[in-house]
């Protein structure tokens, strides 16, 4: 007995400790992460064979002028020195002046974030609502027809590139039956910028401010883009959840399940996708990520402001300070995600906690 | 030992393959079980493990069960629907199974999947269902059932997860309990401790016992009565204690090939095996 209260009380006071640890060496990571994305990016964007200089001047300035700017933006100093003073500054939050928009980086990803984060968070919705069930049935029905026709649905959704599929979906339900809102972004250009930005996304600003005609503008405006990276985010998770439930199926304890007496929708639902949502956490947060990074194409389609198109734009322009701010934000994200699916791991694997 | 619980009459378990050819993992096995320990002793592939699966109808597909009847008392589990089965299940026939580590849920505490199959058959309350988990911990001699209840499989042993399986298909009360090679996969020290405990309970409860395994000193000590399967048939049955006369050559050859401490032998006897075995009609195993 006396052994077992001993090993109780190591048991409590060592998760504290570990998780102390655990958290330590994670900062870690994410510090040493950081610093390698920034500095390859810096190095990338110094080497690229493009003038920061007469991309800030013009091609007709004169002499002097191109001169001044260029000592202005410290390209005279080494490399080394450059890298030093744009950490600094990252560390301090200054990420530069955008030469495109004359405003800093900072305020500039401050606006489009959002509307990435806005579109990416309820196509990934969409993706886990709809691609999880289809995935778990495609499986239980391994080789017949429901199996058959989520297959072959993902596979269209997997193959067709995406601005055919946002063409398309323009032509039908914008063209054709407009149930949907115009291509012109967020919201109809005539309510653009009334609601006030509180948290940068407009449904839950306009919700915020109590405008629900501006609401629902901003939900027709939003359904499209979002149920086609939706779409594309459900092929990838149904296939997977497809593949993770085929093989949990296979396995005895829910032959222990079934032994049991309990129904197939319990052994399916309670023990095997119980199983199966640990390895699709994974799958879940790679998906989202590959949404926030801003789909340059269904933004441009869309005309809607996200982070994929402005770092497209800068990247056209020579725009480095926003390219660079751009990417850190990114990694950010990437970085994010991966130490969210990890603790959401360790909450749905009792094997990972220990 | 009169009373007839189950009934299996002419049992076939047949395996399409992708080929066109038919695997026949069972053919025509008849028996019956009473309050017993019966033992069903056969090499792998012999199809022990597929008459237990076949009797809670939990053949997979592509795999088909046939049979004349599986009587269990006067209800023929072939004809009845899927939802009346699954009352059958972990209710009155239930099932143990070889290896804890792969057979609990490793998402789930042992506690939880002990009062899932509780009150799955008994609709008891939440409350109600914890104090059976805790019982049934209890009966299986695990000494603190309190903390043993929120662990989660991969943290106890295999001899202690083989325990937890057992409390967890006996806390519904069946009637009939299959064990699968229940011990195979545990060491050979904990592996009489589990017995004992399957035996105190089967007979605590008058249950009827089949218990599948190729150890055949094992069954012949812990049994009843015995089947000896052969390449999907029964070769031959007998009381257990009269194991040490049985005829079938099958029999006799696995019985010489044991090695034995009081007559020690430079060299164990081989099996050779006669094709004859294969075509031979079962025997029925009836009490």
């Amino acid at each position: 007995m006396t052994d077992t209260t001993a090993a109780a009380g190591r048991r409590r006071t060592a998760p504290l400790v570990r998780r102390g640890a655990a958290l330590l060496s994670t900062l870690g990571v994410i510090a040493v992460t950081m610093f390698g994305l920034i500095f390859v990016t810096f190095i990338i964007g110094r080497v690229m064979p493009v003038d920061p200089v007469l991309a800030v001047v013009g091609e007709r300035a004169s002499k002097e002028i191109y001169d001044r700017v260029y000592f202005e933006m410290g390209l005279d100093k080494s490399l080394v020195e450059q890298f030093w003073i744009y950490l600094t500054d990252v560390l301090t939050g200054n990420f530069g002046t955008s030469t495109l928009t004359a405003r800093p980086v900072v305020e500039d990803i401050a606006r489009v974030f959002p509307a990435t984060l806005e579109l990416a968070t309820i196509g990934v919705i969409i993706g886990i609502v709809f691609g999880v069930p289809m995935g778990v049935t495609a499986a239980v029905y391994q080789g017949r027809w429901p199996d058959h026709v989520v297959r072959l649905f993902g596979l269209f959704g997997y193959s067709m590139p995406i601005f055919w599929l946002a063409l398309m979906g323009l032509i039908i339900f914008y063209g054709n039956l407009d149930w949907v809102g115009a291509p012109t972004g967020r919201v109809d250009v005539f309510y653009q910028d009334i609601v006030p930005p509180v948290t940068g996304m407009i449904l839950i600003d306009s919700a915020i401010a109590g405008d629900w005609t501006i609401f629902w503008n901003a939900v027709s405006h939003v359904v499209l883009p979002a149920a086609i990276l939706g779409y594309y985010s459900l092929a990838y998770i149904s296939r997977m959840t497809r593949s993770f439930m085929i093989e949990e199926l296979s396995k005895e304890y829910v032959t222990t399940a079934r032994v049991k007496g309990l129904s197939e929708r319990a052994v399916i639902w309670r023990h095997a996708v119980g199983n199966v949502s640990v390895p699709l956490i994974t799958v879940i947060a790679l998906s989202y990520a590959n949404l926030l990074e801003g789909s340059v194409l269904t933004e441009t389609i869309f005309s809607w402001p996200g982070l994929g198109q402005y770092i497209t734009n800068a990247l056209l322009n020579a725009d480095m300070a926003a390219v660079l701010g751009g990417t850190v934000v990114v990694g950010l994200t990437f970085v994010g995600l991966n130490m969210l699916s990890d603790v959401l791991y360790r909450v749905l694997d009792p094997r990972a906690r220990s | 030992m009169t009373e007839e619980l189950l009934r299996v009459e002419d049992l076939w378990v047949r395996f399409p393959t992708p080929s066109g050819k038919v695997v026949e993992a069972v053919r025509g096995v008849s028996f019956s079980l009473g309050r017993e320990r019966l033992g069903i002793v056969g090499e792998s592939g012999s199809g022990k493990s597929m008459t237990g699966r076949s009797i809670l109808r939990l053949v997979r597909p592509p795999g088909q069960v046939q049979a004349k009847r599986i009587m269990f008392h006067d209800q023929d589990l072939l004809t009845l629907s899927e939802r009346k089965m699954r009352q059958v299940r972990g209710n009155r026939i239930s099932m143990v199974m070889q290896d804890p580590k792969f057979s609990l849920n490793p998402v789930m505490t042992v506690g939880r999947q002990i009062a899932e199959a509780y009150r799955l058959h008994t609709g008891a309350s939440r409350r109600e269902a914890k104090r059976a988990t805790l019982e049934m911990l209890e009966a299986v001699q695990i000494r603190d059932p309190e903390r043993v209840r929120d662990l989660y499989p991969h943290e106890v042993s295999g001899g202690m997860g083989q325990r937890i399986m057992i409390a967890m298909m006996l806390a519904p009360d069946p009637e009939i309990l299959i064990a699968d090679e229940p011990t195979s996969a545990l060491d050979v020290t904990v592996q009489t401790s589990v017995l004992r405990i399957i035996d105190r309970l089967v007979k605590e409860r008058g249950m009827g016992l089949i218990f599948i395994s190729h150890d055949l000193n094992l069954v012949a000590t812990f049994c009843d009565r015995i089947l000896i399967m052969y390449a999907g048939r029964v070769v031959e049955t007998c009381e257990a204690s009269r194991l040490h006369e049985a005829k079938h050559p099958y029999t006799r050859g696995l019985l010489n090939a044991l090695p034995r401490l009081d007559e020690p032998k430079a060299a164990l006897e081989a099996m050779t095996r006669d094709p004859a075995w294969t075509e031979a009609p079962s025997v029925d195993g009836y009490l």
